[in-house]
């Protein structure tokens, strides 16, 4: 890696995590005047929620990097086996996560 | 009423040793591989865990800079990724201060606020006396900060020393974690949110691959917006 590089990430790293700080940092500053219930806040609730389903559905659907040499088909599958066993289970997260990886697992390795 | 220091302590501890660090460790040993997969440096993961503390923005960070989006595109996506910490830090304050909310350590305090320790805090705070409540979270929250970060070197460490099927399966964990972490969130507006966007992300991804979460989010979320306003909520009418 080159230096300019090194910094651009280091900057890049510093400004996402002050990026989140802010929402931190105002809710204490605020805690007790803030109304998180008016319309503003909330559409940038449903932008925040619609970002990481998108995300979630582009990381198994098309990733970026290793993910790219397992076929769509296993991804797929195990991503569903995971989210069924999580609410099969009444909403237990690490036998889901913990059958969803395995299955996955499994699949990349004898098929 | 718990009024005893040394038992907040052990409290706080037994409720953070167990599913909050197992969790934690599990999904930042997921996080850690894919930092390392994506040719980035252990530096850079461990400030992520520790700076951005949730796994959804720091996803957002490492695959948004992967898919080749401006640094300034990359900041605003994870911030706009963070916004549910602001109702979770509004809600939590005032629970646990004995004084008022706005004194210095408040401001350091919250940075290792996560859906864990609010969860635990929301829970055990109205059995622990006021003065005790903010030793509570520190315990709670210290614990579950060391088991991510632990795990996020070990990801790291150890995703290249793995057989590839299981280090292909540790970075397959971090979409699945954040799927199931996500969908315990058991509020109508986040769920339609969710699934309104899911599409919208793989579209915009095949159209603009750098600025597909932001126009994701601007379309998705206002159209779920629009959709919750308009759709009658039956659940809670009856």
């Amino acid at each position: 890696m080159t230096d300019a590089s090194g910094l651009a990430l280091v900057l890049l790293t510093l400004g996402a995590i002050a990026g989140t700080y802010l929402w931190r940092g105002v809710g204490v500053m605020f805690a007790a005047r803030i109304k998180s219930e008016g319309p503003v806040f909330q559409w940038v609730t449903f932008v925040s929620y619609a970002m990481l389903g998108g995300l979630i559905a582009r990381m198994v659907i098309l990733p970026i990097g290793p993910l790219m040499e397992t076929p769509l088909l296993f991804r797929t599958l195990a991503f569903v086996i995971g989210v069924g066993v999580f609410f099969a289970l009444g909403r237990r997260v690490l036998p889901a996560v913990f059958i969803g990886v395995a299955s996955f697992i499994v699949l990349v390795s004898y098929f | 009423m718990i009024s005893d220091s040394r038992a907040v302590t052990r409290l706080a501890m037994r409720d953070a040793v167990g599913f909050p660090s197992i969790t934690l460790l599990a999904s930042m040993t997921g996080f850690g591989s894919l930092v390392h997969e994506s040719g980035l440096p252990l530096g850079m993961a461990i400030a992520a865990t520790a700076g951005i503390w949730g796994l959804p923005g720091q996803l957002t960070l490492v695959e948004m800079h992967a898919a080749g989006a401006s640094a300034f595109f990359v900041i605003l996506g994870v911030a706009l990724a963070n916004a549910r910490f602001l109702p979770m830090v509004v809600s939590f304050m005032p629970l646990m201060n004995a004084e008022g909310p706005r004194t210095r350590w408040n401001f350091a305090l919250v940075q290792m606020l996560s859906i864990n320790s609010w969860a635990a805090g929301l829970k055990r705070f109205p059995e622990i006396e006021r003065k005790f409540r903010r030793r509570y979270y520190l315990v709670f929250a210290v614990i579950c900060m060391s088991a991510g970060i632990l795990g996020t070197v070990i990801g790291y460490l150890g995703v290249g020393l793995m057989p590839r099927p299981i280090a292909l399966g540790l970075i397959f964990m971090n979409p699945l974690f954040f799927a199931v972490l996500l969908a315990g969130v058991q509020s109508r507006p986040s769920m339609i949110a969710l699934i309104v966007g899911a599409p919208l992300g793989v579209m915009f991804h095949l159209a603009a691959p750098d600025l597909d979460l932001l126009l994701t989010g601007a379309v998705g979320g206002s159209l779920a917006f629009w959709l919750n306003n308009r759709v009658p909520d039956r659940g809670s009418r009856q």
